[in-house]
């Protein structure tokens, strides 16, 4: 398959498969885009998700134009973001049509219930994967647990893009003093 | 031009919208008040379906509104207008960093981004994971202690984190084995209480 098609392809499946929006996507992209095709590291979707947090838009968007830009350039991001977009189309469209009443039904609603669990065990197994990446020293877990607890604690009163303003300038800080203070190590 | 202004009125939304398709909620609310294409009432109802439907929250209320307003076409305007801005400012973005990957400046950013961004998810979970285990309405009208948990969540949590983390012939399984498992598992039992 082009590889085209296949950014399309793998795509289209992470978008099927997230069920509750955005950080329910990231088990599905570390199935898909890392561990099955290697287009990213567990690293750079962190990265990815960072600064999606701070630029305008979705962030699935946002992730899926990154990953593609960096296999195929300006194409590759455009070919992702539609894999990732299709399914809700198709899916949103026919249910808009026919099924309005869709998320009335019972059956809808104790299956949901029962995918938020799974999303939560999903979740908290990809926070642990990317902890061990991101978390290297005492400065990282620091950064970790004030933004963790700061972020639950003021849920919805503080935007992300503070916690991440925040965290980036602390780490060029740091980092740039750390590196002034132990030159040569490098 | 119902389908250009559709475009370009979620081409706005999804800029400024910073923080993922909760963030799009405002914009949508007052984009129904200004146009009258659709109304506060209707925007909870999307808002249901997106949330129960595979795909981004975003994208799914995105389609949706544009179908309400104009069928098919709507919907793909509408979707495409809200892509847009990021596709837009993610390849400036992405074409920067390429050119300043190496900068130590940004170096020192990212590192320092990776665990932010890790708690970020950490409290999404967390947000979650309250929602889906606790039940502090029923805890107050009853006032016992043991209704303050859903334990019929919190057994089917423990369950799919053993099948996921202990068991390794099913550790290595799609992820959307389990969240089947999970729903099946919620239809039995009931677990949306309806």
């Amino acid at each position: 398959m082009p590889l085209l098609l296949e950014m399309y392809w793998a795509f289209f499946r992470v978008g099927v498969f997230t069920f509750g929006g955005g950080y329910a996507m990231l088990p599905l992209l570390q199935r898909e885009i890392v561990d099955k095709k290697g287009w990213a590291t567990e690293e750079e979707l962190l990265d990815y998700f960072a600064v999606g947090q701070c630029t305008p838009g979705i962030i699935a968007v946002n992730t899926a134009t990154f990953v593609g830009y960096k296999q195929k350039g300006i194409v590759g991001g455009i070919f992702s973001t539609l894999g990732m977009i299709s399914p809700s189309l198709v899916i949103i469209t026919i249910i808009a049509a026919v099924l309005s009443n869709f998320a009335d039904f019972p059956v809808v609603q104790n299956a949901f219930a029962g995918i938020r669990v799974a999303v939560c065990v999903l979740i908290l197994n990809s926070v642990v994967k990317l902890y061990k990446k991101a978390v290297v020293d005492k400065l990282t877990l620091a950064i970790f647990v004030l933004v963790a607890v700061g972020a639950a604690i003021l849920s919805g009163k503080v935007s992300p893009v503070v916690f991440i303003l925040a965290a980036g300038i602390a780490g060029v800080v740091f980092r740039v003093w750390l590196r002034a203070g132990k030159e040569g190590k490098a | 031009m119902m389908l250009l202004r559709l475009y370009w009125e979620f081409f706005k939304v999804g800029l400024f919208s910073v923080g993922g398709g909760l963030a799009t909620l405002p914009f949508l609310y007052s984009l129904g008040a200004k146009t009258g294409w659709f109304t506060t009432a209707q925007v909870a109802d999307m808002l249901a379906v997106s949330e129960s439907t595979p795909g981004p929250i975003g994208v799914n209320m995105a389609t949706y509104v544009g179908y309400t307003c104009a069928g098919v076409p709507g919907s793909l305007c509408a979707t495409l207008g809200l892509a847009t801005p990021s596709v837009i400012v993610i390849l400036l973005v992405a074409a920067a960093l390429q050119a300043f990957r190496t900068n130590r400046y940004v170096e020192g950013a990212f590192y320092a981004l990776r665990p932010a961004s890790t708690g970020l998810i950490a409290a999404a979970g967390w947000s979650v994971l309250v929602l889906v285990m606790y039940n502090a309405a029923l805890y107050r009208s009853t006032g016992v202690l043991w209704d303050l948990l859903r334990w019929k969540n919190v057994a089917l949590f423990a369950v799919l984190w053993v099948l996921t983390n202990r068991i390794k012939r099913l550790k290595g399984l799609h992820p959307i084995v389990f969240i089947a498992i999970a729903a099946v598992c919620g239809v039995v039992f009931r677990l949306g209480g309806a």
